[in-house]
């Protein structure tokens, strides 16, 4: 247990963790997916996916120790990439439950609001405007379609923390990055092409 | 530049989505009309690579063996898939419990869909929302027209082979509290005849559900899409036989959406 990963998957019982280990083998780079703190402690590189709720991902992280592995990981300054949930979490807390987040990055999840014609879930795909330029972003149409399922959205407390954002009934970021950490609400490993752009950017983003 | 900045006029917004829909028997894609005399048309693997380089935006797989037996063959064609396409696909057919759910989505599969099994047991699909989150679980409706139910359509299970008395607006309503996070809606009249999909009861769900409606059978051109996507207000077009035969590929159906105005990805 002396050495480190390059890449470690977060498992915390919160997703479809196949599906992101797929999309990275697709891309040629080797992961571990594990949910040992100390692992994920020592990763050189972290994704954390997610579906389901934010409170639930956080009582899960708590109770595994991971919330601490994460704002460790968060410290050492080594690349973050929370997807769907993971997305959620990073931010301080969230209208889905009391239990506050990790707040790695200041801001707040809010819900999304059903009306005629907005079905929730906002399920299937959208387009994602570029607000600034950003390696997680290089060589990506800017409005490119992006595969979201999800019933909550985070707002950052930062403008310059929106990478790209999305409409859907009100806007909302879509794609956050502050420092180490980039996070995506929809799943980049099932928008096809240009979802496996952006986790290849990621995997090789030095922040 | 002068509204670089509103993402509401950017002219996106979320796109109406085409789904293809293979039935699988045996480790073989086949397709039969109004559930009856399915012939084999091909590899699922094979046929979801050339459906994903075409731009297909979801892809759903209904087991239409589901015994024991055959569970694993199954589950080797999801691996199979989810090695090579990167979009969403959900997986149906004889699933019965939370085991059976949670071995399809560690194959890969991003959804579950449920339908005979969760009229026999409804809370298959809040154990399963409960496990996996409401955006996983599918409900797959299968409706044929009765003039003696309050909305006009009757719930069949079995495929179409037993009918119910659940009326399908009810059925559908109760399965969207229980935590359903989708519906696809197969009006089985039409299935396989490609003469149109079933509008009125598309529509009645459509307009009264708060999750997606996913239209169903009876997709023969382009047009049937357009009108059940715009008219019947359907969040997404399922197809089958059209694209299975080579009579459309999906990039055609998708031109042919956009030119009449539809939201659609990557035309």
């Amino acid at each position: 247990m002396s050495s480190s990963d390059d890449l470690v998957i977060v498992d915390y019982e919160a997703g479809n963790l196949r599906s992101v280990e797929l999309a990275v083998a697709h891309l040629g780079a080797a992961s571990v997916t594990s949910g040992d703190p100390e692992r994920v402690r020592r990763a050189r590189r972290v994704i954390f996916p997610g579906v389901g709720g934010a409170d639930a991902a956080m009582a899960v992280l708590r109770n595994r120790g991971l919330d601490e592995a994460l704002r460790e990981v968060h410290r050492a300054g080594r690349p973050m990439l929370g997807i769907c949930v993971g997305c959620q979490v990073v931010f301080d807390s969230s209208e889905e439950g009391p239990t506050d987040c990790l707040g790695l990055i200041p801001g707040r999840v809010t819900r999304l609001l059903p009306a005629p014609g907005r079905k929730v879930p906002h399920m299937g795909w959208n387009v994602v405007r570029q607000r600034r330029a950003h390696p997680l972003v290089a060589g990506i149409d800017d409005g490119a379609r992006f595969y979201f399922v999800h019933s909550f959205s985070v707002a950052p407390a930062a403008a310059q923390a929106t990478v790209g954002a999305t409409w859907y009934g009100r806007e909302f970021a879509a794609i956050v990055a502050a420092g180490n950490i980039v996070a995506t609400q929809f799943h980049a490993e099932k928008s096809g092409h240009w979802g496996l752009r952006l986790l290849g950017n990621f995997l090789s983003w030095s922040p | 530049m002068t509204q670089s900045t509103s993402v509401a006029n950017a002219g996106g917004g979320l796109a109406k989505r085409v789904i293809v829909c293979l039935d699988v028997r045996d480790g073989k894609t086949t397709k039969g009309v109004r559930f009856l005399d399915n012939k084999v048309v091909g590899d699922p693997v094979a046929m979801a690579q050339q459906y994903y380089r075409d731009g297909v935006d979801e892809l759903v797989f209904y087991d239409i063996t589901a015994s024991a037996e055959r569970r694993g063959i199954m589950l080797d064609v999801v691996r199979r898939v989810a090695e090579q396409i990167f979009i969403p696909f959900a997986v149906g057919g004889g699933i019965g419990s939370v085991a059976d759910m949670r071995a399809v989505l560690l194959a890969g599969a991003e959804k579950v869909s449920v339908n005979s099994q969760a009229v026999r047991n409804p809370r298959i699909i809040t154990e399963g929302a409960a496990a996996f989150g409401t955006q996983c679980i599918v409900l797959g409706l299968d409706a044929k027209k009765d003039a003696a139910m309050p909305s006009g359509y009757r719930v069949m299970i079995d495929g179409m082979r037993r009918a119910t008395e659940l009326d399908a607006m009810e059925w559908a309503q109760r399965a969207q509290e229980l935590g359903a996070g989708e519906v696809v809606l197969n009006a089985i009249d039409t299935d396989g005849v490609q003469a149109g999909y079933e509008m009125e009861v598309t529509r009645l769900l459509a307009d009264s559900l708060t999750i997606p409606v996913v239209a169903s059978g009876g997709a023969g051109n382009p047009d049937h899409l357009y009108e059940v996507l715009e008219q019947a207000h359907a969040d997404a077009a399922l197809v089958a036989s059209m694209v299975h035969f080579g009579t459309y590929t999906v990039r055609e159906i998708k031109h042919a959406l956009a030119a009449r105005g539809v939201c659609v990805r990557d035309p």
